[in-house]
């Protein structure tokens, strides 16, 4: 095989494994969205407070690994029951840009707490995996990213079996398709709405484990939560099979045009080029590829 | 005197249209330009002056969001690049050309209201949170290209340096002459905006905002009125960001990256979607929010938290305080500070009675 060729190859196989873990952390968006109609702009941030905990954990008060985690679960747990009970319930029944603007409100809050309760130095975040690269034939990985791949598809493939087969996942499906029958037929709707902001919270707590581990943590790992929004936009804001399509495309797409357009332009394309193709999603098919069709139009 | 009158008992559309609503706002209005024109300026140190310039040019682009999101129902988190739009367009047209503030001005606001109409073309098909996210597509892709095309950005550090304005050879060079410079800016975007939602086309956002299908039966056209909501909008924001890099002294991206947006966001938020007064009481709660913290962390902060980190945490408070804020206000009094302040009004008017 040709280098250039194998240059490709391997921005490709680069992609798939970070858009697995792009998709782990737009589930916890798709969640929220699917079981409550609300839009989570702070997903980002939910990612980012987790990691902090668990890194937190770590080292200041010299946690194992488990417990670590253990704990960061736990609290995004507790945080995703709160946040529903305290913030999104007053505003069921409002327009959608009140819940947009909380969820902004929100990541400002978690932004200024995270580094005021933590400190505001980069820490890491070590997991138990080697940093050696495994080398596949021409291309080389690194092996934090298949973990990171390896446990996105075990949580992807988990909440797909919850919502197509178990009792709650089935309610769950019922409440976001219409509240009041679902009330009718003996759902306790705003139970479920508050498992899925604790869902959402398990999933960024994990999100957080993975990217912490691989990026560092601070405050700027919320940015990874901007990814966020191309991956659901293009895979369907409602479908978790999009969201893992959405996940492979945007991690494929920025992957290849950084290789390719970055020594033109000097770096950054990562971050502008999902969101290109966003916009062109948007404006072809703004339910995404596995969206429901229910799209508002005036 | 301090009485007014006991009711509103307009009996014709003009009266209720008008913008002095009762007799006595015109005398509340020539007060407050004394107030403003020959009292606040001089009397005032410099710095504090300075203060008050900021608040000014929050107020214009905070009344440009409140067209937008308050009057038209609209969303966008892409503002602060509308504002970079604004202010490298005139930092260019300034730096190349020599051109004056009173091109420059209307140029970058031109400019940004351009943009600011291609990134609403989506608003034809999309709403809520569609339209949400391809503003924040619209804010990433306009930082970027700025970032990115040296002839924009002016190479080194995206950052161009812009003179003081000049006023028939008067270079505008303290905070004081900026401080006219801008309360005229200032003072003609609020009675353009008050104008501009009690004509027709403030009418027909208003309409659009309350109910969109409703208003196109009624013979609105939905999409040429969001289109001009985003344009206007984005008008006043150039605007902004001009004002912004006149004040400054310099264009710089960083400037206007997405906290801005959603600083201004919370202005409008906070002092009340849809009201006039609402964006003033927004612009001036959130541009001194933060003095007010400094102030507080330099006085008291030693007291709470260790000497060493107080500067370090303002930053943050400022984050919590600033989100908390939006929270509270969405969850508790979505009217915002308008409301409250109509509140407090009312209950005076009628003091000591209960109505």
């Amino acid at each position: 095989m040709s280098d250039t060729l194998n240059f490709f190859f391997l921005l490709i196989g680069n992609g798939v494994l970070i858009g697995l873990m792009y998709a782990l952390i737009a589930l916890g968006f798709v969640l929220v969205y699917k079981a409550t109609d609300a839009i989570n702009f702070a997903q980002g941030e939910f990612v980012m407070i987790a990691a902090i905990v668990v890194s937190a954990a770590l080292q200041a008060y010299g946690a194992p690994l488990w417990l670590a985690i253990l704990i960061g679960l736990g609290g995004m747990i507790a945080f995703g029951f709160g946040l529903e009970r305290s913030v999104l319930r007053p505003l069921l029944g409002r327009p959608i840009v009140a819940v947009i603007m909380a969820t902004i409100g929100l990541a400002a809050i978690l932004r200024g707490v995270g580094p005021l309760a933590f400190g505001t130095g980069v820490r890491n975040l070590p997991l138990p995996i080697s940093e050696d690269p495994i080398f596949l034939g021409p291309f080389f990985l690194t092996p934090v990213q298949l973990v990171g791949a390896g446990v996105s598809l075990l949580f992807l493939a988990a909440f797909g079996w919850f919502f197509m087969k178990s009792r709650q996942g089935i309610a769950m499906r019922a409440v976001a398709n219409n509240q009041q029958v679902a009330m009718a037929m003996g759902i306790h709707v705003e139970r479920y709405f508050a498992l899925a902001w604790a869902m959402a919270g398990v999933v960024s707590a994990l999100g957080g484990v993975i990217w912490g581990s691989m990026l560092g943590v601070d405050v700027q790992l919320a940015l990874v939560g901007l990814k966020v929004f191309p991956v659901v936009i293009l895979g369907g804001l409602d479908s978790i099979v999009g969201a893992i399509v959405g996940g492979l495309i945007v991690g494929i797409v920025e992957n290849v045009a950084a290789g390719y357009i970055d020594p033109y332009v000097g770096g950054g394309t990562k971050d502008f080029a999902p969101y290109a193709l966003m916009i062109l999603a948007l404006m072809i098919r703004p339910y995404g590829i596995f969206g429901k069709r229910t799209i508002e139009r005036v | 005197m301090f009485f007014r009158e006991s009711g509103v008992f307009h009996t014709t559309y003009q009266r209720d249209m008008a913008l002095y609503p009762m007799p006595i706002t015109k005398f509340a209005v020539a007060a407050f330009a004394v107030l403003f024109v020959g009292v606040l300026p001089f009397s005032m140190h410099e710095y504090y002056v300075s203060i008050v310039n900021l608040v000014l040019i929050a107020v214009v682009g905070a009344l440009g969001l409140n067209i937008l999101v308050g009057y038209t129902g609209q969303i966008s988190i892409g503002h602060g690049a509308f504002m970079s739009v604004g202010a490298y367009t005139a930092a260019n047209l300034i730096v190349r050309l020599d051109m004056p503030f009173w091109v420059a001005v209307p140029a970058g606001g031109a400019m940004a209201a351009l943009i600011g109409a291609v990134v609403g073309i989506p608003s034809l098909r999309i709403k809520g949170l569609y339209l949400a996210i391809a503003t924040l597509a619209a804010q990433l892709i306009i930082e970027w290209t700025i970032n990115h095309v040296p002839w924009i950005s002016g190479g080194v550090q995206a950052s161009i340096e812009v003179p003081r304005p000049r006023l028939f050879g008067y270079v505008l060079n303290s905070q004081r002459d900026l401080y006219f410079f801008l309360l005229a800016f200032a003072t003609v975007a609020i009675v353009a905006t008050l104008n501009l939602v009690r004509s027709r086309i403030g009418r027909a956002f208003i309409a659009i905002r309350d109910q969109d299908i409703a208003a196109e039966i009624i013979g609105i056209n939905i999409f040429r009125y969001k289109l001009l909501a985003f344009a206007i909008s984005s008008f006043y924001a150039g605007v902004t960001g001009v004002l912004y890099t006149y004040y400054l002294g310099i264009a710089n991206y960083e400037q206007f990256q997405i906290v801005v947006s959603i600083d201004y966001l919370a202005m409008i938020i906070i002092g009340g979607l849809g009201s006039v007064l609402g964006s003033i009481f927004g612009a001036i709660f959130v541009t001194l929010l933060p003095i007010v913290i400094r102030l507080f962390m330099e006085s008291f902060g030693s007291l709470l938290f260790d000497p060493k980190d107080v500067l370090n945490l303002i930053p943050m408070l400022r984050l919590i305080l600033f989100g908390a804020l939006i929270i509270v206000f969405l969850v508790l009094e979505p009217e915002g500070l308008d409301r409250l302040w109509r509140n407090i009004r009312n209950y005076f008017r009628v003091w000591p009675f209960s109505y």
